[in-house]
């Protein structure tokens, strides 16, 4: 069975030790995780959890079942099930000297990219987007340009009006 | 204005408050502060014991033969890491015990103290939960919730780790134990779906060749007589696991033995030809199925289980039920009378497929009848041993094992005729498990015959806990079976060709009769028939009422387990098995 991408919606308790179970879980059964992004929820007793891996069918559905057996996580829902809007921040610093400072800039603007730092050789520029966007301007922009690339991690919400909640686990 | 307590009150008022009437403890400086107030509480009996591992063994036995929690106190660093092995091992076989130890930390975790682990991150992946007390006010909710997580749905074992700073002050606090338990992230399911349970009873009506298929899930929950109720009701044919054992009484003609690797014939049979089987409390372990794909190719599963993460792990099911097994048969029996007042024809339902099975049952017995020919003066062989201790005991004593052929002698042996009375460390084979099992099982049921069958490489791992037992004067009965070799290591590499056969070590092992004399217990040898049933006679009387006997059963080196045969799957292939 193929590895197919999956994006679990993980809420559990805020509070230490708990992000440990969780990733535990994950290097126990030697499955790798692409990204990951966590922060509190409008709860701050909740924390949420967006975990992006590539997984076969099996192995997904038993790593859930897993994740819900942890007495500190209330709820898990695979987005990749879901109408859903995926979301990646990215900071770059892109090396811009001379002619090339204005190509750099046109290029950042058609990507809806901000500058948020410039120095007389470098721009940092903000990017939001789903993570092919971000990887589609690192292309434009060119691998001799890029100094330095961070990345928060896909985060994503279901669309529609329905929203995840820490009600009972299971639903 | 409310009364206040140091830290040691507060917490043995805690496990007073959740019927907590032994610990079983192995001190260190971290943990003496609670010494004290431990001591002076009346309703807690104290048992120190010579290891933390022996300490988490007894407190597994005691859990899982009187479903309450077993609960271990250890100081911190080496103290509380020795405790990994029993942790894991109550983890594998759904063992409820709480585990305490003590970190320490003067103000910083994790700062290189003298005697500091971070046992919260060395037990993570063994424990089902675990908690940090970093204030005193937190003891009673934490041991209230503790006692919860670890007895409700899947049992297992939880972790404590009480920072040193929290109990080293001695502020006096008030003590607040919370109405209920409120956690958001864990609710067990509590019974199963109605329409799916429906679904279930019709599909074994349907069908012509069913099997039940029991494990350990059904002795913890507490369903064994609603299994047998809906057994003899529908007439169906039951197999268990190892850690089933007891489910349904041995010696009932619906029990067919031990399903997988080491069972009977007529089980793996019975489970290569079924057209439909109704798994109940187990998970399908690979010693149940060995190569899963080729287990049961004509069946479709029902399987119940109180832990989804159990279904469809290993065989698919064709019917999942989430809920506990007691209400889930509950139900399965009250649709079952129900459909009996509608129609009468229920009798004959599985009678073509019990001639099956009755005749195949018929040539096993055979072949065992031609094999168990007793003889006094020859070598004694484990078949024999364990005929003669099942005679003894009924078995209705507790009876704990090690891992190994012993184990296994005993498991198809032994006809267990209630639940509860079978402790075996099954999940992870954990060897040294038997002699501090059979102590907790004693400190739980001080007037009942407890028996230890150990062999002689496992009596090796916790010999130290024979001194707990001095201490305690625990009447505990051990028989030792000695081959002087890794009896099912030497088997397994016997059996995958081109692997050098395991040489034994007799000329290394102590003289076990002295050796346990030395303890001040009594000990008897016993190398034929003969002296085998006149140790047993010493064991079990009277005289030996108040006493530990060990027996050191000398055995034929070269005797081996029988393993499974079927025809229709591959469970008697033995080249998948490791030892």
């Amino acid at each position: 069975m193929m590895p197919v991408k999956h994006i679990l919606a993980i809420l559990f308790e805020n509070e230490a030790g708990a992000l440990a179970r969780v990733l535990g879980l994950f290097a126990q059964r030697n499955m790798n995780i692409e990204s990951l992004s966590v922060a509190p929820t409008e709860d701050s007793t909740i924390s949420r959890l967006t975990l992006l891996t590539m997984s076969d069918a099996p192995t997904i559905e038993q790593i859930t079942k897993q994740l819900n057996r942890l007495v500190g996580v209330i709820k898990v829902v695979d987005l990749v099930h879901v109408d859903h809007v995926e979301r990646e921040l990215m900071l770059v610093k892109v090396c811009a000297e001379g002619e090339e400072r204005q190509e750099i800039k046109r290029t950042c603007d058609i990507f809806r990219g901000q500058i948020v730092d410039v120095t007389t050789n470098t721009y940092t520029v903000q990017l939001i987007g789903p993570t092919a966007k971000l990887l589609g301007f690192l292309e434009a922009i060119g691998r001799a340009h890029i100094l330095e690339v961070v990345r928060s991690g896909t985060c994503g919400i279901t669309r529609g009006a329905k929203a995840l909640s820490a009600g009972p686990k299971g639903v | 204005m409310n009364p206040k307590f140091t830290t040691d009150e507060i917490l043995v008022r805690a496990l007073v408050s959740q019927g907590i009437e032994h610990v079983f403890w192995h001190p260190g400086g971290a943990r003496l502060p609670y010494y004290n107030a431990l001591a002076k509480c009346e309703d807690i009996t104290l048992v120190l014991v010579r290891h933390e591992l022996g300490a988490c063994h007894m407190a597994d036995g005691y859990a899982r033969t009187t479903g309450r929690p077993g609960v271990v106190m250890l100081t911190s660093g080496s103290g509380a890491s020795n405790s990994i092995t029993g942790i894991a091992n109550a983890y594998m076989d759904s063992a409820p015990i709480i585990v305490f130890c003590s970190r320490e930390s003067r103000g910083d975790t994790d700062s290189d103290q003298f005697d500091e682990t971070d046992m919260i991150g060395v037990s993570r992946p063994v424990v089902k939960h675990s908690y940090v007390v970093q204030s005193s006010t937190d003891i009673p909710r934490v041991v209230q919730e503790a006692v919860f997580v670890a007895t409700s749905g899947r049992p297992g074992p939880v972790v404590i780790d009480i920072l040193r700073s929290a109990h080293e002050n001695r502020t006096k606090h008030e003590y607040v134990m919370p109405s209920k338990v409120s956690l958001r992230g864990y609710r067990p399911a509590e019974s199963g779906h109605a329409g799916q349970i429906k679904k279930a009873l019709e599909a074994l009506l349907r069908s012509t060749r069913p099997v039940i298929c029991a494990g350990g899930g059904v002795i913890q929950g507490d369903a064994a007589s609603e299994l047998l109720s809906f057994a003899e009701r529908l007439k169906l044919p039951v197999t268990t696991s190892l850690m089933g054992l007891g489910a349904v009484p041995g010696s009932n003609d619906l029990f067919l033995g031990m399903v997988g690797i080491h069972g009977t014939r007529v089980a793996n049979d019975a489970i290569a030809h079924s057209d439909l089987i109704l798994a109940i409390g187990t998970r399908f372990d690979d010693r149940v199925t060995n190569d899963p794909r080729q287990f049961c190719p004509q069946a479709k599963v029902i399987h119940v289980d109180i832990d989804p993460s159990s279904i469809s792990k290993v065989i698919t099911a064709d019917l999942p039920i989430v809920g506990p097994c007691k209400e889930v048969l509950t139900i399965l029996n009250q649709l079952a009378r129900e459909k009996e007042e509608l129609s009468s024809n229920g009798d004959d339902q599985y009678a073509t497929w019990w001639e099956q099975l009755d005749r195949w049952r018929e040539e096993t017995s055979q072949g065992t009848q031609q094999n168990s020919k007793l003889d006094d003066s020859a070598m004694l062989r484990p078949e024999d041993v364990v005929q003669v201790l099942y005679e003894a005991t009924q078995g209705d004593a507790y009876t704990t094992t090690d891992v190994g052929q012993h184990q296994l002698f005993v498991a198809q042996g032994f006809k267990f005729s209630t639940p509860r009375r079978w402790v075996t460390p099954g999940g992870l084979g954990t060897m040294g498990f038997g002699l501090p099992a059979a102590l907790g099982v004693q400190f739980a049921f001080p007037s009942a015959t407890v028996v230890c069958v150990t062999g002689e490489s496992s009596f090796l791992v916790n010999l130290q806990e024979l001194s707990t037992c001095r201490q305690y004067e625990l009447p505990i009965k051990v028989f030792c079976f000695n081959n002087g070799t890794l009896g099912m290591v030497k088997q397994s590499t016997q059996i995958h060709a081109g692997e050098c056969e395991l040489r034994g070590y007799p000329e290394s092992m102590p003289d076990f009769v002295q050796l346990v004399e030395s303890f001040g217990h009594r000990a008897l040898r016993a190398a034929t028939l003969d002296e085998l049933k006149q140790a047993v006679d010493v064991a079990f009387s009277n005289e030996c009422k108040k006493e530990t006997v060990f027996v050191d059963v000398t055995l034929d080196p070269d005797a081996i387990l029988s393993s499974a045969k079927s025809r229709g799957n591959n469970l008697d292939d033995q080249s998948m098995v490791d030892a």
